[in-house]
């Protein structure tokens, strides 16, 4: 009875054990199910189509070129491979340009009409490109759809246009992105560094013990500081310092994200590096100031370098935190979703752009789709991190 | 000539050493025995003022070095463990080459001449009959070693640095029979060159290797003697017992 | 010059550059706290903490939003405490020492590594959506509870491990079993750091926004919650939403600094709290 019991129990434990495994498992099912379904879609928005003139030897455009003629910034069908022929635009609303309110008169109530209205307006222009419902497309049209590229993965990579929403085809080329949450993300670790590894040494070899008691508790305590709080105080005092030094037109720039994420990442840098240096063996620090070495060149030479894995250690932990960190960063950096030329400008990063965007997404659409694919990526980083993390510690481990 | 004279060192409130004195004779071996606890590394790692490093430690009384009292102010620490080499009881090679474990020692203390640098690493570790088995493997990392190479490896270090005196605590200890006679064996060399402080617990080891004796208790000095008269005919019951192994 | 001089040198000036380094960075970091002290203090009021928010956040108080983040707190710690701590003592306790063993503990690292947005989208995915449970404290509670769960893993193992096998055995040799053992002896002489850990989790839960963006968070509600399906306000999520986008930024910059600086006392009392307990109670368990 007793034995069954703790059976039970044990049985009970190693079920909970399980659930960050599930857990783990659980976000990589439904992130990449959302996610991946951006991919091998048009990128029309969905019952939407783009048409042209039966005779027009276009059929078939990408993304960009699509995007391109509706800004008008292809202005002729020679550009994208047709004739000699200027490109005339055709959006719903222009249907009034063709025909009089009395001529549509009725088309509300009946779509068959409007469908046979656009039908003709196409087969009148021979340079037109329609984009228009597919629900208005007559059954025997003189129209002929275009096709346009799908998404695929290489686009999404290295597509420098993040229009999600733009009509009639979104942009998702999340290399901006990418770029905008390197930039911020690196700068704020070669920023944190110096100050993270100076503080270290000091704590563990320089200060005197008492000092350090009294540090120790300050930085446990701004770890747990929370990020908006961070964010607040960029947005208030570090955001306008920068526009004021710099003379900039706004202060909300990638250089603002990256002293709020420095900030922030900090604590972590300092703890472990400081750890790791205060797990240098005491016979090998003695053995050095034995051999006449002054404290400096034992720390230098012989302690830093001891600890150089768990300090590699901390500053990849560091940097997967930074990419990952959502708040602080959308904040202050103005993500304007641009690939940046300089720290001075607004950037936006991968995390900032989910936390701004997934409100207005309708649930399912290629926006929300899109926005949990750039959650497949930061969950990738992150994995990455950690498993790096975790094989250079087990090789310290290996190596005492 | 180096001596220790009313020698008191307390960790905090605990008095570890009690009131030694204790001449060390020059170009010999003295072996420093006693149970565990007694205070015979306390004592050793006065001569390089190691126990410097561990807060709270109070020392009153005088260690002389070449005429010098180590322990008087404005004593340039750094150059003193120079001139006082130290084993340790585990072989702990640094994190680099053996190369460069024989040359870090020269390398911070100011030698930048790699020639020079070069042909001492050789001398050392010729001197701690290790150059045969490593010459090809110089670039090697010190952790490839065996326990034993490796402490052998410290011995050379410790003597590339050209001090005149040696401070071993316990350096066989973690070794194999094969490698602590080679030990021994090199012990024996060295002590045409170098004056010798060895802690041991092992009575055979003492006896070997050493010329005098100093038998600690409970951080006293209890006896010190040629090593023949300590282990043949000591003057003191207690020192009697220990050797014969009656307790400790 | 002599070698050691010049050996002396580099030394004070090292040290003293780590020094100078080491004072500024704590110099900023402390400013940080001392400003948002500085600037929120005037507005913390009884009523600041008690009263709804009035004349679209920009006066009133923020009590919908603490009593939304208290009881999210208290949704995700029911969650992750209990399957934390039981995962915990499985895993120091009973796991075998093999693949399976290491295979979970690679997983609860990964876990907690991942950012908090993500933790975000999945729980909308899931809970919101998948679960139905639309955006609501239960959503928020188990999106955060999981975040929180590796956490309180991790120091329920590092707790476990502290304790000195002869306790185990002196226990064994008494005839208890394993889970007596586990229960009367191991789990009471880990509890001050588990507590400790518990607590900082609790800092850490409240303080997150990202997790609770699309799964719980309302951005105004003066009306306490009902139930476990309803949405609240909470205060990470208010602090955001008047820095960033309150229809009237200037006059509510006060609600702002004064919600801040709620925030940082909270984190202040759990950390005091955490060190009070690690520092006595640990005491009193080795004078046992
Ligand atoms: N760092 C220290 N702090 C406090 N007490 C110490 C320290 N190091 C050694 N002791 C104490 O001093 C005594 C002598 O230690 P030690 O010199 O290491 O003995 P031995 O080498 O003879 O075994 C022991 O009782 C030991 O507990
Ligand atoms: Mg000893």
């Amino acid at each position: 009875m007793k034995k069954i019991f703790e059976r039970i129990v044990e049985g009970f434990l190693f079920l909970s054990s399980t659930v960050t495994t599930i857990t783990v498992l659980l976000i990589i099912l439904f992130l990449f199910r959302e996610g991946t379904g951006l991919f091998g879609k048009s990128p029309t928005e969905e019952g939407f189509t783009v048409a042209v003139n039966k005779n027009n030897p276009v059929s078939e455009l990408n993304a960009e070129q699509v995007k391109n003629i509706f800004d008008a910034n292809i202005e002729n069908w020679k550009q994208v491979g047709g004739k000699n022929d200027s490109i005339l635009v055709f959006r719903m609303d222009d249907i009034f340009k063709f025909y009089t309110e009395e001529e549509l008169a009725g088309v509300d109530t009946n779509m068959t009409l409007l469908a046979s209205k656009i039908d003709e307006v196409i087969q009148k222009n021979p340079n037109i490109i329609a984009f228009i419902s597919s629900k208005n497309l007559p059954a025997n049209p003189s129209s002929k759809i275009i096709t346009i590229a799908k998404i695929n993965l290489s686009d999404f990579f290295r597509g420098e246009e993040w229009f999600p929403t733009s009509q009639p085809v979104a942009e998702f080329g999340i290399y901006p992105l990418i770029m905008g949450t390197l930039w911020v993300s690196f700068l704020a670790i070669l920023i944190a560094l110096p100050f993270g590894l100076a503080m270290a040494i000091y704590m563990a070899e320089i200060a005197a013990p008492g000092v350090r008691n009294i540090l120790k508790p300050l930085i446990e305590l701004l770890s747990g500081i929370p990020s908006v709080v961070y964010g607040f105080f960029g947005l208030i005092v570090i955001v306008p310092l920068l526009q004021k030094t710099f003379d900039l037109p706004v202060g909300e720039t990638g250089l603002a994200g990256s002293i709020v994420l420095a900030i922030m990442a900090l604590p972590t840098i300092i703890t472990v590096a400081e750890d790791s240096i205060r797990n240098t063996p005491v016979s090998v620090k003695e053995a050095s100031l034995a051999l006449g070495a002054s404290h400096w060149q034992t720390i230098w030479r012989i302690m830093i370098p001891y600890a150089s894995s768990g300090i590699t250690a901390a500053v990849i932990l560091g940097i997967g935190r930074a990419i990952g960190e959502t708040m602080a960063v959308l904040m202050v950096t103005g993500n304007a979703a641009v690939i940046p030329h300089t720290i001075l400008q607004p950037m936006r990063t991968i995390p900032a752009t989910i936390a701004a965007e997934l409100g207005e997404s309708a649930k399912g659409g290629m926006h929300y789709q899109a926005l949990f694919a750039l959650g497949c990526i930061l969950f990738i980083i992150t994995l990455v991190v950690n498993l790096t993390v975790e094989m250079i510690s087990k090789k310290r481990k290996q190596n005492r | 000539m180096i001596e220790a004279k009313n020698l008191n060192l307390y960790y905090g409130a605990f008095h570890a050493l009690k009131d030694i004195n204790l001449k060390v004779a020059e170009k010999s071996v003295t072996a420093l025995i006693g149970p565990s606890g007694c205070g015979k590394s306390t004592f050793l790692r006065t001569f390089n003022r190691m126990n410097d490093l561990i807060p709270g430690v109070k020392i009153e009384g005088d260690i002389i070095v070449d005429d010098e009292n180590i322990y008087q102010k404005g004593i340039d620490v750094d150059r003193l463990r120079k001139r006082v080499g130290m084993v340790f009881q585990k072989p702990n090679p640094f994190a680099k080459s053996i190369f460069e474990n024989v040359a870090y020692g020269m390398r911070v203390n100011g030698i930048s001449n790699e020639k020079v640098i070069k042909e001492a690493v050789e001398q050392s570790l010729k001197q701690s009959a290790l150059w045969d088995e490593v010459k090809d493997s110089l670039k090697k990392s010190a952790y490839a070693l065996s326990g034993g190479q490796q402490q052998r490896l410290c011995i050379a270090r410790a003597l590339a640095v050209e001090p005149t005196i040696l401070l071993m605590d316990e350096p066989a200890s973690a070794l194999d029979p094969i490698s602590t006679a080679k030990i021994e064996e090199l012990i024996h060399e060295l002590k045409k060159k170098y004056t010798i402080l060895i802690v041991t617990h092992n009575m055979q080891q003492a006896a070997r290797v050493s010329d005098f004796t100093a038998f600690f208790y409970m951080g006293s000095l209890i006896e010190y003697d040629l090593t023949k008269t300590i282990f043949t005919n000591p003057a003191k019951q207690q020192t009697q017992n220990y050797v014969t192994g009656r307790f400790g | 010059m002599n070698h050691s001089i010049i050996k002396k040198i580099t030394q004070a000036i090292a040290f003293n550059i780590f020094r100078i380094m080491s004072v500024i960075l704590v110099a900023i970091l402390f400013s940080i706290l001392a400003f948002i002290v500085y600037r929120g203090a005037s507005y913390i009021t009884w009523d600041f903490i008690t009263k709804m928010p009035e004349e679209g956040m920009t006066k009133g108080g923020i009590f919908p939003a603490i009593v939304g983040t208290l009881s999210l707190v208290a949704g995700s710690m029911i969650v992750a405490f209990p399957l934390g701590v039981c995962s915990g003592i499985y895993i120091n306790e009973y796991a075998p020492e093999n693949g399976f063993k290491r295979f979970i503990k690679l997983m609860t690292n990964n876990l907690a590594g991942v950012p908090s947005i993500v933790f975000g989208l999945f729980g909308m995915s899931l809970f919101v959506n998948t679960l139905k449970f639309g955006d609501s404290i239960i959503a928020g509670s188990l999106t955060l509870g999981l975040l929180a769960l590796p956490v309180i893993i991790r120091v329920t193992e590092e707790a476990l491990k502290s304790i000195d096998k002869t306790y185990r055995e002196a226990s064994y040799a008494l005839g208890a079993t394993k889970l007596q053992t586990i229960v009367k002896v191991v789990l009471p002489m880990s509890m001050p750091n588990i507590l400790t850990g518990l607590i900082l989790s609790i800092g850490r839960v409240s303080g997150e926004t990202a997790p609770i963006l699309f799964t719980v968070a309302a951005y105004f509600l003066p009306k306490l919650p009902t139930s476990i399906f309803d949405q609240v306000m909470a205060l990470p999520y208010h602090l955001y939403v008047l820095s960033t986008s309150g229809t009237n930024m200037e006059e509510s910059r006060g609600m702002a600094y004064g919600t801040a600086l709620v925030l940082i006392i909270i984190v202040l009392i759990l950390n005091l709290i955490a060190n009070i307990i690690r520092h006595f109670l640990m005491k009193k368990i080795k004078h046992k």
